[in-house]
């Protein structure tokens, strides 16, 4: 039989603060972190978690993966590892890896020549570095790799760490995505094929949104064989149920218009849970403020879930945070475990004009309770679907439950 | 202009370099690498320090099988006449 797989552990950098706490508190607040355009993690300064010379070597992206690691390593188990080293995994994701890294380098290499280059350069820049950097720092010997998928990365990690729990490769996963591309670079690039909001705005399923905002951080979370966390006493904070993936094969940066392929990920991760449109009840949705993810999103949804789609309500945590690249799938992730433990669906921050092309329920204005239905046992627990979409055309989508 | 390459001029910058580096423990002529923590990547950096300071030209190879921190003291400063 299949292993059912509970989250026994999260942690979050983002640009509402360090940790999982602000993450969600002050997104259901109404709260938005973004600052002049940019939601940069403006009260994450590495030295107060890492010494210096972990510090020294690693790149920004890193730092955020392993603090986020420790916050959800420490949630699932206080100190001793409760399996063998070589039953654990680690599988961060990332869409750019340490650019800001390869940029230094780049100018060293520039103005003093080949000789000066540093000998940290790879290490720092390469994208596996956050999933090598967890892995060295808390002894896992099981399998560990970095997945690149843009901006589904931290989605197709979890899923990847989940299938191999599923096929008993592993006990625990250590699974997420960080980014740290705020580089001058990344933020031209972006600007160059008109993604990014010229305005600054985050405000996904507006009919005025223009972009989406850069934003910067990690989400982290451990995952584990559910019968054997039981086993050990331990609190699940949630279930992965289902996950599925797919791909557009249609441009390389714009989606699919009908969302047909989007949809199609929606619709089997639902089946990889065993539920059907009716058991949702919240959709964290990849809604990034951009005129055409949103409005392919919203048909997706449409397509995916039917009438259901149009009672269950969907919000954007870009709307708090921006978009975190390669992070958004895992700290969106976290954040859907987070709302449905809260019975609560946090809102899409600053949504005021509808859209008329759009048409679903987008939660405007402030976070709105999710109702418990019952069944004989008593309360059943809240599921959610979170979306995660990337450039290439790579769809990715989790079914949560807590 | 490079500075000149005297063991108390190089010891200094050496003593610096790895502190720079976040060498652990006490930094001494007679520290080994290995009690400070430091591998061969740290090594090339230190290298490179070394190289921008005295104008001294150090290969990885040179640096890899030295122990302590005094015989890289001793290795620029012979290197550097």
């Amino acid at each position: 039989m299949t292993p059912r797989v509970a989250i026994t552990g999260m942690g979050a950098v983002t640009p509402l603060g360090v940790g999982t706490a602000p993450l969600i508190e002050r997104w259901s607040s109404g709260e938005c972190a973004i600052e002049n355009g940019f939601g940069r993690c403006r009260d994450f300064e590495p030295t107060e978690f890492l010494a210096r010379k972990e510090a020294r070597r690693t790149d920004r992206f890193t730092q955020l993966a392993m603090v986020a690691a420790d916050e959800a390593l420490t949630q699932a188990w206080e100190d001793a590892l409760p399996y063998e080293p070589d039953r654990i995994g680690c599988v961060i994701g990332t869409g750019i890896g340490g650019l800001g890294s390869l940029e230094r380098q780049h100018d060293v290499l520039r103005d003093r020549g080949a000789k000066a280059v540093s000998p940290l350069a790879v290490p720092l820049l390469m994208g596996n570095a956050a999933a090598a950097a967890v892995a060295m720092r808390h002894g896992i010997h099981g399998s560990s790799f970095g997945v690149m998928s843009a901006c589904a990365a931290g989605a197709h990690a979890i899923g990847a760490a989940l299938r191999m729990i599923e096929a008993g490769e592993a006990d625990v996963v250590v699974a997420g995505g960080a980014e740290s591309a705020l580089a001058d670079v990344a933020i031209a690039a972006f600007a160059a094929m008109g993604a990014t909001s010229p305005t600054g705005i985050s405000r996904p399923f507006d009919a005025r949104r223009d972009g989406f905002v850069m934003g910067e951080g990690a989400g982290v979370l451990v995952l584990e064989d559910a019968e054997k966390a039981h086993a050990r006493g331990a609190e699940p904070l949630g279930e992965i149920l289902g996950y599925a993936a797919s791909s557009d094969a249609h441009h390389l940066t714009a989606p699919e218009p009908s969302g047909r392929h989007a949809a199609r990920a929606i619709g089997l991760a639902l089946r990889n849970a065993g539920l059907a449109p009716e058991d949702i009840d919240y959709v964290n949705a990849h809604g990034t403020s951009t005129p055409l993810n949103d409005r392919s999103e919203t048909e997706a949804l449409k397509a995916a879930l039917g009438e259901d789609a149009h009672r269950t309500p969907i919000s954007s945590t870009k709307s708090a945070i921006g978009h975190l690249l390669g992070a958004a799938g895992a700290v969106e992730a976290i954040a859907t475990v987070e709302a449905l433990q809260r019975g609560l669906a946090p809102p899409t921050v600053g949504w005021e004009e509808r859209d008329p092309d759009l048409g679903l329920d987008y939660v405007p204005g402030q976070a709105r309770p999710l109702k418990r239905r019952r069944n004989g046992d008593g309360a059943k627990p809240l599921v959610g679907l979170s979306n995660s979409f990337g450039f290439g055309g790579h769809n990715a989508v989790l079914c949560l439950a807590a | 202009m490079p500075t000149q390459a005297t063991a108390d001029s190089v010891e200094q910058v050496i003593f610096d370099g790895l502190a720079e580096l976040g060498a652990e423990g006490e930094v001494s002529r007679v520290a080994t690498f290995e009690d400070l923590d430091v591998d061969s990547l740290d090594l090339v950096e230190l290298a490179q320090i070394v190289e921008d300071e005295f104008d001294v030209e150090l290969q990885g190879e040179d640096v890899k099988d030295l122990q302590t921190v005094g015989d890289v003291i001793d290795l620029v400063v012979a290197r550097a006449q």
